[in-house]
This record gives C-alpha cells, sequence and structure tokens, in this order.
C-alpha cells in the first residue's frame, strides 16, 4: 500500500509535483500514467525519499521510506535501467546490495535465475545490453522478496521478447497480493498490463481509476487518455495532415 | 544492525571492482620502488635515512587520495548512488560505512607500503652506512605515521567526493589542495606551508628528528600535530560531505 497526500515539489519556480493525493492499492498492477514531463518519475524519487519534498507526504505501509529498517524487504524499486557499475558484476552488485539488507546471499543466485541472468552474472555489467541491464534492475528490486514494487519506465528498450516477460512477471507478482506501481509512457502496454491506473499530468493528479472505467466512453485507452491530458502536454506537434 | 550490514555492502563494492586492486597494487609498489631508488641515493650516513625511505609515499599518497574520490564518484557517474540509498536510506550511515571501510582497507595498505619501503631500502643501503632500525629513535613512528596518512589522505579524498560528485573536479581539487596549493602558500605565506599536507608529511610525519633549516623553512610541526592536521583535513571533508549528502537529491 502506498499513499500519497498532498505531495508537492518544486524546482525553483518550476511547479514538479502538484498536491498529488492517491493510493496504490495491493493485489494488482497500479500503471502510473502521464505525458513526459509531468512528474511521474519525480514522483518515484520521492516515494523512495531519493528527493524530499516542499509539501504533502507519502507513506509505503503506513511509514516513510527512510523509516523502514530493511528497506529492500519491504519496497523492491527500478528508477533506471544502468544504476550499477560498469566494471562490477551483476552478482557482486546484488551481492553488495543484498549484505546491506543483510538478505541471504542465496537470494542472490535465486533472482539472478529468475532473471534469466544467471550464466551472465560473473560479466561486467558494464558489458550488458539494455535489456540485461533492465533484468539487473529487475533482480535488484526483487532481491528483498517485498510487498510492495515500484518499476519506472520498465519496457523501454526492451525487445518484444522481454515485454512480453516483464509483463508477466508484473501480473504474477500481482497476483501474489503485492502492490505493483509501474510508471509507464506507453499507454497500450498498460492496457494490457494495469487493472488500476493513476494518470498525471502537469505534476497533478487527473484521474485515479480502473483501466476499464476510463476507457468506457472512449474508443480506446488511448484515445481517453488524450482527452484527459490534452490540456497538460508540455510541447504539443501539430497534427498531421494526410 | 544497519550500521554493520551497510559496512558489509560497502566492503563488497570496494572489493568487486578491478581498479581497487590495481590502484592499491601500484601504490605500494610505487612507494617501495621510489624508496628503493631514493635510499640506495644516500650517500652519507648523517642524512636522514629513515625520510629517504619513505620518499615514495608523497607520491604515492596521490592514488589512495584519487582512489578515495573515486570510491565515492563512481557512485554518482554510474548511478548507483541511488541504488545505495535505497539499501541505506540514513545518508550519514552511507558515507559513515565508506569512510570505516575504505579506511581500514587503505590504513593496511599504506601501513605496508610504508614498512616495505622502509626494509627494503635499509637493507639495500650502501656499504659503509649503518642502515636503520625500527628501534633506532624516532624511526618506527615515521614508518607508522607515513603509513597511517595513505589512510587519511584517502579519506579526504573520500570527503571531496562526496562533495565535488564529480570525478574530473574532485581529482582536480585533491590534487590543487594537497599539491599544488602547497607552492603558493609557501611563497607568500610562509609560516602557513607547514599546515599544508605535503609539508607535513615530508617534514613532520615522515622524519626521525626536526627538519631545520634556519630561514628558509617554517617552523615545521611535531608528528603527532602534524597527524593530529591531516586527521583534521579528513574530518572536516567526511563531515561537510556526509552534511551535503544528506541535504541534496541523489
Amino acid at each position: 500500500m502506498i499513499e500519497a497526500e498532498n505531495l508537492t515539489r518544486r524546482y525553483g519556480r518550476t511547479v514538479a509535483v502538484d498536491a498529488l493525493s492517491f493510493d496504490v492499492r495491493p493485489g494488482g498492477v497500479t500503471g502510473f500514467l502521464g505525458p513526459n514531463g509531468s512528474g511521474k518519475s519525480t514522483t518515484m524519487r520521492l516515494i523512495l525519499g531519493l528527493d524530499q519534498p516542499d509539501g504533502g507526504r507519502v507513506r509505503i505501509g503506513g511509514r516513510r521510506y527512510r523509516e523502514l529498517r530493511w528497506p529492500l524487504r519491504e519496497v523492491g524499486a527500478m528508477l533506471e535501467a544502468k544504476a550499477f557499475h560498469p566494471g562490477r558484476s551483476a552478482r557482486s552488485h546484488l551481492a553488495a546490495l543484498a549484505a546491506g539488507n543483510a538478505i541471504p546471499r542465496t537470494r542472490v543466485d535465486e533472482v539472478l535465475d529468475l532473471v534469466g541472468l544467471t550464466s551472465a552474472a560473473g560479466r561486467r555489467a558494464g558489458k550488458f545490453s539494455l535489456g540485461m541491464g533492465q533484468r539487473l534492475g529487475v533482480a535488484a528490486a526483487l532481491l528483498g522478496d517485498p510487498a510492495v514494487l515500484l518499476l519506472d519506465e520498465p519496457v523501454n528498450g526492451l525487445d518484444p521478447e522481454g515485454v512480453r516477460w516483464i509483463r508477466n512477471l508484473l501480473t504474477s507478482l500481482a497476483a501474489e497480493g503485492r502492490t505493483v506501481f509501474v510508471s509507464s509512457h506507453l499507454i497500450s502496454e498498460m492496457a494490457v498490463t494495469a487493472e488500476r491506473l493513476v494518470v498525471i499530468g502537469r505534476g497533478r493528479l487527473l484521474a485515479n481509476t480502473t483501466v476499464a472505467e476510463l476507457s468506457a466512453g472512449a474508443a480506446s485507452l488511448e484515445a481517453a487518455f488524450f482527452r484527459l491530458t490534452g490540456d497538460s502536454v508540455e510541447y504539443a506537434a501539430k497534427e498531421t495532415t494526410s | 544492525m544497519t550500521s554493520i550490514a551497510a559496512a558489509r555492502m560497502e566492503w563488497i563494492k570496494l572489493r568487486s571492482l578491478r581498479s581497487t586492486w590495481w590502484t592499491l597494487a601500484v601504490t605500494v609498489a610505487g612507494t617501495v620502488g621510489i624508496g628503493l631508488a631514493v635510499g640506495l641515493n644516500s650517500k652519507n650516513a648523517t642524512a636522514d635515512l629513515t625520510n629517504n625511505a619513505l620518499a615514495g609515499v608523497v607520491p604515492g599518497l596521490l592514488l589512495t587520495g584519487v582512489l578515495g574520490v573515486l570510491t565515492m564518484t563512481g557512485e554518482y557517474s554510474s548511478g548507483t548512488i541511488r541504488a545505495t540509498l535505497a539499501v541505506v536510506p540514513r545518508r550519514g550511515v552511507v558515507l559513515a560505512a565508506k569512510a570505516a571501510v575504505f579506511g581500514a582497507v587503505t590504513l593496511i595498505v599504506g601501513e605496508a607500503a610504508a614498512f616495505t619501503a622502509f626494509f627494503a631500502a635499509s637493507t639495500t643501503v650502501r656499504h659503509g652506512i649503518t642502515a636503520p632500525t625500527p628501534g633506532d629513535p624516532g624511526v618506527l613512528r615515521a614508518i607508522v605515521l607515513s603509513g597511517a596518512a595513505f589512510c587519511l589522505i584517502g579519506l579526504l579524498g573520500l570527503g571531496l567526493g562526496a562533495i565535488v560528485r564529480h570525478s574530473a573536479a574532485a581529482v582536480g581539487v585533491l590534487v590543487a589542495g594537497v599539491y599544488v596549493v602547497v607552492q603558493v602558500i609557501g611563497f607568500f605565506a610562509h609560516s602557513a606551508a607547514a599546515y599544508m599536507p605535503i609539508l607535513i608529511l615530508e617534514n613532520s610525519l615522515s622524519t626521525t628528528r626536526p627538519v631545520t633549516c634556519g630561514e628558509s623553512c617554517p617552523d615545521f610541526l611535531s608528528a603527532w600535530a602534524g597527524l593530529g592536521m591531516l586527521s583534521l583535513y579528513a574530518v572536516i571533508a567526511l563531515v561537510a560531505g556526509g552534511w551535503l549528502l544528506a541535504r541534496r537529491n541523489a
């Protein structure tokens, strides 16, 4: 369970996140949608305490992130594809993170196996393809077997096989009763993966609803999304007519 | 204990990079090699042979200093810092764990380098010169404190890395602060020169007897006061780095 209450973050005169309130519930995949620059990544960073809010608060299971004693055992996060040192092997990277939260060493091999990186685990992670880097990020997020998962654009740059792998993984994790919060700007991907949606534009909440409700009355989820976010895109291109 | 777990994480991170071991190996080899070369060139017994044997410590320090910088800035350039802070959200604990692990490793390596350099140089002195032994006045102190300097300059580098965050800029600040400023200070503010890290090392830590050269020398610090000054520099850099780490966005 993630609860954001009036969450606000400004950078100079720009308001990146503007009095944002929403809940993310366990047992389903919740998609976090919004145009580029709408504040999705900033919100994710605020949830993890990497950035401090100017106002409001966000709690995970009733507590702030930095109050968690062993955070990886409660929250797993993947914020960027390559959050690892290029000179370190995947196994050492995960072993270091595991040691930091007193997670048994055997869990490292389990998650490597789970994401299909066992054979590449000893190689320097700097040589990894984007897809392998994403898998390593997912492995790190799953290390502590957390009840809450946060993934920022997990399918970015993945091939179709990788996209399907992420999709199946997310739905099975949610089916186990976990809270799964996934940001994306790919509406079609969210249409097939998510049950609930939190939609933001210019840092403000536009909708907190189910996929079914949002698409009802529109031709598609995409059409509903554009109607919702029409006023909040940062740089609108002209419609092309042919 | 969360802080012990944080230290274990930092130890795995430090030892799992090949560059760590290369840099430390070159530090020892360089310190011993230069000490040997300068020791062999000691032509008379009136020179401070211990100081000559430890001549490689000054250039060697640069390597542990740079390694300290990169241990911190490498986290920023690779994005690992966000993974690290997700594991240990209390940022002061992160830097303290890093400093403890890095300090312990560079202390061991620094002492190994200083002792090896001393014994290598003292067993190869020219015929007719009496080699110093660790039992001679001030000799053991000079070796041990020179070895400790690797750790202290390394921690200074780590703190600077946390303050500056960019590898090249932080290395620049370290080199300027440790090796370049001394030239300027020595020229314009003669008495302050005694407080410069390199001169502390050369004239306070690695000597067996007080250095005097009359008017052309400032009043150098005693060995222990010199050690205190270097420790103070490291502590200031680490405290400032920790303060900024806790306040800035990652």
